[in-house]
C-alpha cells in the first residue's frame, strides 16, 4: 500500500486540476458577488454536453472545440446573471441563492428530457494515452488539463491585477458601495464575473470530456467539491482555488487509499469543515478578489 | 395522460356489470349483437423512476412495458375479458421512495387491477408495501434485495431472480466456465458501489466464493458517484487478482473498465453480477477496448424467440437499446397478461389469487416453467452474456447461447 | 407582548384549515399519500424557519436533523428494542442534540451567513457518508422497520390516521412557532437577525440564543424524521442525509414566507399541489414538470420576494433586509 502513495498523489494531482478549474469559475463568482451559485453544477453539465454534441455532430475535437465554447459560454454567463439572476432575486441573498437553484432545477431537467438519462462518453484515441510520470501512469488529457489549469489561473490573475476591468471588478469585490460612487458600472462588472466563471466551466468541461462522461447529474459530481475548494483555497483568491483544488485531489486520492472509497469522501468534507471553523478565509486569505 | 379519479370509477363500474351480465347469460350470450360496444380497459399502473438518478432504467422499462401492451392489445387483447385491451397509467417515482409510494395512492385511484415496478429495491419496497395497504397485486421487475421477500405481505411477485439466488448461479456458472478452461483463475477481486446493490452483492459472493474453491484477495468499495478510480485501480495491480467482479451503476462502471485499461491491468477476466455496464449495449457499442470480453451475469433475454426478436425490432424502430431494463418490464407484462387470461376478472383479488396460484406461459425470457412461490418466480435465472466487438452475446447456458464464452481473457494490448 | 393578528394572517390560516380538512372529507384516496408527505415537509419547514426564518441562519443541510431524528428512533426500536413512542422523544432529543452541537461549533467560531450554509451542508454530506459505512445505520442498505400496525407502534394501518398523526406533529409545531414569535427569545432572535452586532451590544447573549435556536430547530426536524420512518418504514443514507430533503427544508418556507409563522406550511402546500398538478398536465414527458416546477419558483421569487405570506400580509418589501454586500 505505502508503495502506492507516490502514483495515487500524483493521480490526485491530475483529478485536483479538474476540480480547480472548476472551483476557479465559483471563487470568482462568489469572491465578487457573494452568491453560492448552485446553477454552477448545471452549467458544467450544460457545457460538456454542449462539448459532447459539438464532437458528436460536428467532428469538433473537445481542445479545438474550446475556444468557441469557452465565448459563448461567456456569453451565457453574462446574460444569466444579468438578465435573469439580479433581477428576480432584487438584490436579496437569500433569494439569489434560490434562484440559482430554481435555474439549476430548471437546467438539469431540461437536459434530461431533451438528451434523456443515458450515459454518453467520447471514446477518443488519445484518451488511452498514457505518459510515465514518477512511476505512475497519467492520462494524456489528464496532464493536459493539469497544464491548462496552471494557464487559465495565471491568466485570470492577470487579468485581475492588469486590466482596467480586473481593478474595477477587485474594488467592487471589496467595498461595493464605493466603486459605485467613483462610477463603477456595478450591473455590468457583477455579469462580467458571472460570465468569466461560467467561461472557465467551458474550459473545464473541454478539458474534462476525454476521460469522463456527461449525464443530466453529473454536474452534482464536481458541485460539492468545487465548494469545498473554494473555501479552502479562500473566496475569491485564484491562487487559492488552484492549491486548493490541487490540494483537494491528493487529499481525496490519499484517503481513498487508506480509508477507502467510501470514508475518504469524508476527509474531503473535514478539511472543508475544519477550515471553515479555524481558518474561513481560506489558505490565502484574500479580501475580495486576488 | 391519466384521467382524473371521477371518471375512472364510472368506466369501470360500467365494465363491471356489463361484464356480469354477460357471465350470468353463460356463453351462448356471446353474439357479436350483444357484445358490440368495446369492453372497457384494464388498467395497469407501471411505477418507476422516470426522472433523478435511475431515470435511464425507468424509461427503458417504461418503454418495455408500452411495447408489450401494444403488442398484447394488437393480438387481441385478454380473450377472457372479451378482448379487453391493456391501458398502462405510468407513475414517477422521481427516484424517491416516498414519491413512489405516493404515487401508488394515484394509481389505486385510477383503479388499476395490477401494478408493475420499480426498477430500485428502495422504491420497490416502498411501493410494494403501499400497494399492499390496497390489496393490489405488485409484480417487480427488477428488484434483488432480499427483503422484498420478507415481510409477511401476500401481493409481491418478483419475477426475475433476487440477488441470492442470482449470485449462487454467477458463482456456479463461473466455476464451470473456470472449469472448462482448466481452471486458470485463482484469485478474485470485488469491487462494488457501497449503496444497498452493491453491499448486498458483495456480502453475499464473500459468502459463496470460497465454496467453490476461489480465493478473495481484495474487496474493495465506493460511493456513487465516484469520479476516479485510479486509486482503486493501482490498488488491485497490487493485490494481484486473476479475476475482477464488479457491482456498479453504468456511470462509474465506464469509468472503472477506463481505468483499468488504462493503467494496464493484466487480468484474466472481468466477471460481473449484475454488472450496471456489462450489459449495456450502448456501453458496448461505445468502448469498444474496454469493454472486450467481460463477462455478466445478468438478466437477458431469449434472444432466439420469435417475440424477443419482435421486441428487439421495434425497440430499433424507436431507437433505443435493447437493455435488460426493456426486457424483463417486457416479460412482466406478459405474466401480467396471462395471469388476467387465467383469472379471467380485472379484481383485484382475483388476479392475486391467480397469480399466486397459477403456472403462466411462456415469456421472452430464458426461465423455466414460471410460478410464483413465497413471491419469487420459481423458473427465474440469470445468464451469463459477453461483449464481443461491441455486441452483447448470451454465452451461458449453452442451451440459449449465441456465441460461445471466451474465457480467460486473453492479454490486452 | 401584546399581538394583533394581522387578517391575512387569519385568511391563510383559514385556508390552511380547510386544506388540511379535505383529506377527511372531499380528497380522493389517491392523494392521501401526497398529503401526507406535505405535512411531513411542512414540518421539516417549521423547524428550518426557527432558525433561518426568524434567526437568519441559512441552512443548506438541515437534513442532517432530520435523518438523525429518523435514523435515532430506528435504531433504538431496531437495535435497543424501545418502543417507538418513547424512541421518538428520544430521537428528539438527540436531533436537537446534533443541532445544538453543529450550532455551538459553527457560532463559536463566528460562522454566518453563506458560511454557514456551507458548513451545514458539509455537515450533512459527513453524516450521510457516515450513515452508509457502518453496519449499524443499515450500511448501503438503510434500515427498515418491521410492519407491526397498531398505536402502541407508532404505526397506523389506516392511511387516514397516519395523516392525523402528522397534522397534530404540524399543529404542535405551528403553535411552538407561535409561542416563539411572542416570547422574548423570538423577539432577540429576531435582532440577532436584523443585526446582530447591535443586538450583542444590547447586551443580548447572541451565541446562547443562536446555539438555543438551534437545538429547537432540532428537535421538530427530529419529529419530522420520526414521522417519515414511521410513515415509510424505511430510510437510507440517502433520504435521511441527501441534498434532497435540505432542499425540501428551505424550499416551503422561503415560498411561503420566511419568519412567518405560517409560511412554512403555506408554502409547502403550494409547492407540491402545483407540482403534482404540473406532473399531471404534462404526464409523460419524464423531467417536464419539475421544469415547471423551478419555473414557478422563478416567477414566486421575482414577483412575491417576500413569498407568499408578503401577499397575505400586504407587504412589497420588507424592512431592513440584508442586502447583498
Amino acid at each position: 500500500m505505502l508503495g502506492l502513495i507516490i502514483p495515487v498523489a500524483l493521480n490526485g494531482l491530475m483529478t485536483g486540476a479538474i476540480y480547480a478549474l472548476v472551483a476557479l469559475g465559483l471563487t470568482l463568482i462568489y469572491g465578487v458577488l457573494h452568491i453560492i451559485n448552485f446553477a454552477h453544477g448545471s452549467l458544467l453539465m450544460l457545457a460538456l454536453y454542449a462539448v459532447y454534441f459539438m464532437h458528436v455532430l460536428l467532428g469538433v475535437d473537445p481542445y479545438v472545440a474550446m475556444p468557441f465554447l469557452v465565448l459563448a459560454f461567456f456569453a451565457l454567463g453574462y446574460v444569466l446573471q444579468r438578465g435573469i439572476i439580479s433581477t428576480f432575486s432584487h438584490g436579496k441573498e437569500s433569494n439569489i441563492l434560490l434562484v440559482t437553484l430554481a435555474l439549476s432545477i430548471i437546467i438539469d431537467n431540461l437536459a434530461l428530457y431533451l438528451w434523456t438519462s443515458n450515459t454518453r462518453s467520447l471514446n477518443l484515441p488519445y484518451a488511452y494515452e498514457m505518459i510515465e510520470v514518477a512511476g505512475a501512469l497519467l492520462p494524456l488529457p489528464r496532464l493536459i488539463a493539469f497544464g491548462a489549469a496552471l494557464v487559465i489561473a495565471l491568466l485570470l490573475w492577470l487579468g485581475m491585477t492588469r486590466t482596467r476591468d480586473g481593478r474595477a471588478i477587485r474594488a467592487i469585490a471589496v467595498e461595493k458601495r464605493g466603486a459605485e460612487l467613483v462610477g463603477v458600472n456595478v450591473k455590468h462588472v457583477y455579469a462580467l464575473c458571472f460570465g468569466i466563471g461560467t467561461a472557465c466551466l467551458a474550459a473545464a468541461a473541454c478539458l474534462l470530456i476525454p476521460t469522463f462522461y456527461v449525464t443530466p447529474q453529473v454536474g452534482y459530481a464536481f458541485v460539492l467539491i468545487a465548494f469545498t475548494t473554494v473555501v479552502l483555497g479562500g473566496m475569491g483568491s485564484f491562487a487559492g482555488a488552484l492549491v486548493g483544488g490541487l490540494l483537494l485531489g491528493v487529499v481525496e486520492a490519499l484517503s481513498g487509499l487508506f480509508l477507502g472509497e467510501t470514508l475518504g469522501q469524508i476527509g474531503i468534507f473535514l478539511v472543508f469543515i475544519l477550515m471553515l471553523l479555524f481558518r474561513p478565509q481560506g489558505l490565502f486569505s484574500a479580501r475580495g478578489v486576488r | 395522460m391519466t384521467q382524473n379519479s371521477s371518471d375512472l370509477t364510472r368506466v369501470s363500474s360500467r365494465g363491471i356489470s356489463r361484464r356480469r351480465l354477460l357471465a350470468l347469460g353463460g356463453s351462448g350470450l356471446g353474439a357479436p349483437g350483444l357484445a358490440r360496444a368495446q369492453p372497457a380497459p384494464v388498467r395497469i399502473g407501471a411505477v418507476g423512476p422516470l426522472t433523478g438518478t435511475l431515470t435511464y432504467n425507468g424509461t427503458q422499462a417504461q418503454a418495455g412495458i408500452r411495447i408489450a401492451a401494444d403488442i398484447i392489445n394488437a393480438a387481441g387483447g385478454i380473450k377472457s375479458l372479451d378482448g379487453a385491451r391493456l391501458e398502462v397509467v405510468y407513475a414517477d417515482a422521481e427516484s424517491r421512495p416516498d414519491v413512489g409510494a405516493a404515487q401508488i395512492d394515484k394509481l389505486a385511484g385510477a383503479g388499476v387491477s395490477c401494478i408493475v415496478g420499480a426498477q430500485s429495491s428502495a422504491i420497490t419496497l416502498a411501493t410494494t408495501q403501499a400497494a399492499a395497504r390496497f390489496g393490489i397485486p405488485h409484480v417487480v421487475d427488477i428488484g434483488t434485495a432480499p427483503q422484498l421477500l420478507q415481510r409477511g405481505l401476500s401481493n409481491v411477485f418478483r419475477f426475475t431472480p433476487g440477488s441470492g439466488e442470482s449470485v449462487t448461479l454467477g458463482v456456479e456458472n463461473l466455476f464451470s466456465l473456470n472449469r472448462a478452461a482448466g481452471n486458470p483463475v485463482k484469485r478474485i477481486a470485488i469491487v462494488h458501489e457501497d449503496g444497498p446493490f452493491g453491499s448486498g452483492m458483495a456480502k453475499t459472493l464473500a459468502a459463496r466464493l470460497p465454496g467453490v474453491g476461489l480465493e478473495i484477495v481484495e474487496t474493495i468499495s465506493h460511493p456513487t458517484p465516484q469520479r476516479d478510480f485510479t486509486t482503486i485501480a493501482l490498488r488491485l495491480r497490487e493485490a494481484r487478482p486473476d479475476l475482477i467482479m464488479p457491482t456498479q451503476y453504468i456511470n462509474e462502471f465506464i469509468l472503472f473498465a477506463r481505468a483499468l485499461r488504462q493503467q494496464r491491468l493484466s487480468i484474466r477476466g472481468i466477471y460481473s453480477i449484475f454488472g450496471g455496464g456489462a450489459s449495456n449495449p450502448r456501453f458496448a457499442r461505445e468502448h469498444k477496448e474496454a469493454a472486450q470480453h467481460i463477462i455478466d451475469t445478468n438478466h437477458w433475454y431469449d434472444p432466439r424467440k420469435p417475440m424477443s426478436q419482435a421486441l428487439a425490432q421495434r425497440c430499433a424502430a424507436i431507437g433505443i437499446d435493447v437493455s435488460y431494463d426493456v426486457m424483463v418490464a417486457f416479460g412482466s407484462m406478459q405474466v401480467i397478461a396471462d395471469a388476467l387470461e387465467q383469472a379471467g376478472s380485472r379484481e383485484r383479488e382475483a388476479v392475486m389469487a391467480t397469480l399466486a396460484r397459477a403456472t403462466f406461459s411462456d415469456t421472452i425470457m430464458p426461465y423455466g416453467p414460471i410460478r410464483f412461490e413465497k413471491g419469487q418466480n420459481s423458473g427465474a435465472r440469470v445468464v451469463n452474456t459477453q461483449i464481443r466487438d461491441g455486441v452483447i452475446e448470451l454465452i451461458y447456458p449453452a442451451e440459449f447461447a449465441t456465441a460461445t464464452p471466451v474465457f480467460p481473457m486473453p492479454p490486452r494490448v | 407582548m401584546k399581538t394583533r393578528m394581522h387578517p391575512g394572517n387569519a385568511v391563510v390560516a383559514v385556508i390552511l384549515i380547510v386544506a388540511a380538512l379535505l383529506p377527511y372529507f372531499v380528497l380522493p384516496a389517491a392523494w392521501l399519500g401526497l398529503a401526507t408527505n406535505i405535512l411531513v415537509f411542512s414540518l421539516l419547514g417549521v423547524a428550518w424557519n426557527i432558525t433561518g426564518g426568524f434567526g437568519g441562519m441559512m441552512s443548506f443541510g438541515h437534513a442532517v436533523l432530520f435523518g438523525s431524528g429518523a435514523y435515532a428512533t430506528a435504531m433504538l426500536q431496531l437495535h435497543a428494542g424501545i418502543n417507538p413512542w418513547l424512541a421518538a422523544l428520544a430521537a428528539m432529543a438527540i436531533a436537537a442534540g446534533v443541532g445544538t452541537f453543529i450550532g455551538a461549533l459553527s457560532f463559536r467560531y463566528g460562522l454566518r451567513g453563506s458560511y454557514f450554509a456551507l458548513i451545514t451542508l458539509a455537515f450533512a454530506e459527513v453524516f450521510r457518508v457516515l450513515a452508509s459505512s457502518f453496519a449499524m445505520t443499515g450500511g448501503g442498505q438503510g434500515l427498515s422497520l418491521p410492519l407491526a400496525t397498531g398505536l402502541a407502534n407508532m404505526q397506523f394501518a389506516s392511511r387516514l390516521h397516519n395523516y392525523t398523526f402528522v397534522l397534530l406533529l404540524v399543529v404542535a409545531g405551528l403553535v411552538i412557532t407561535t409561542l416563539v414569535q411572542r416570547s422574548r427569545f423570538g423577539a432577540y432572535l429576531v435582532a440577532i437577525r436584523e443585526n446582530e452586532a447591535a443586538a450583542q451590544a444590547l447586551g443580548i447573549d447572541t451565541f446562547r440564543v443562536k446555539v438555543l435556536a438551534m437545538a429547537l430547530s432540532g428537535a421538530i426536524a427530529g419529529a419530522a424524521g420520526v414521522a417519515y420512518m414511521q410513515t415509510f418504514l424505511f430510510v437510507d443514507a440517502q433520504i435521511g442525509f441527501g441534498t434532497v430533503m435540505s432542499f425540501e427544508a428551505l424550499l416551503g418556507p422561503v415560498i411561503g414566507g420566511a419568519g412567518t409563522v405560517l409560511g412554512p406550511v403555506l408554502g409547502a402546500v403550494v409547492l407540491h399541489t402545483v407540482g403534482e398538478l404540473a406532473r399531471e398536465a404534462i404526464g409523460g414527458a419524464p423531467g417536464l414538470n419539475l421544469v415547471f416546477y423551478g419555473l414557478v419558483l422563478l416567477v414566486i421569487l421575482r414577483f412575491l420576494p417576500n413569498g407568499l405570506m408578503g401577499l397575505f400580509l400586504g407587504q412589497r418589501r420588507r424592512p431592513a433586509t440584508k442586502e447583498q454586500a
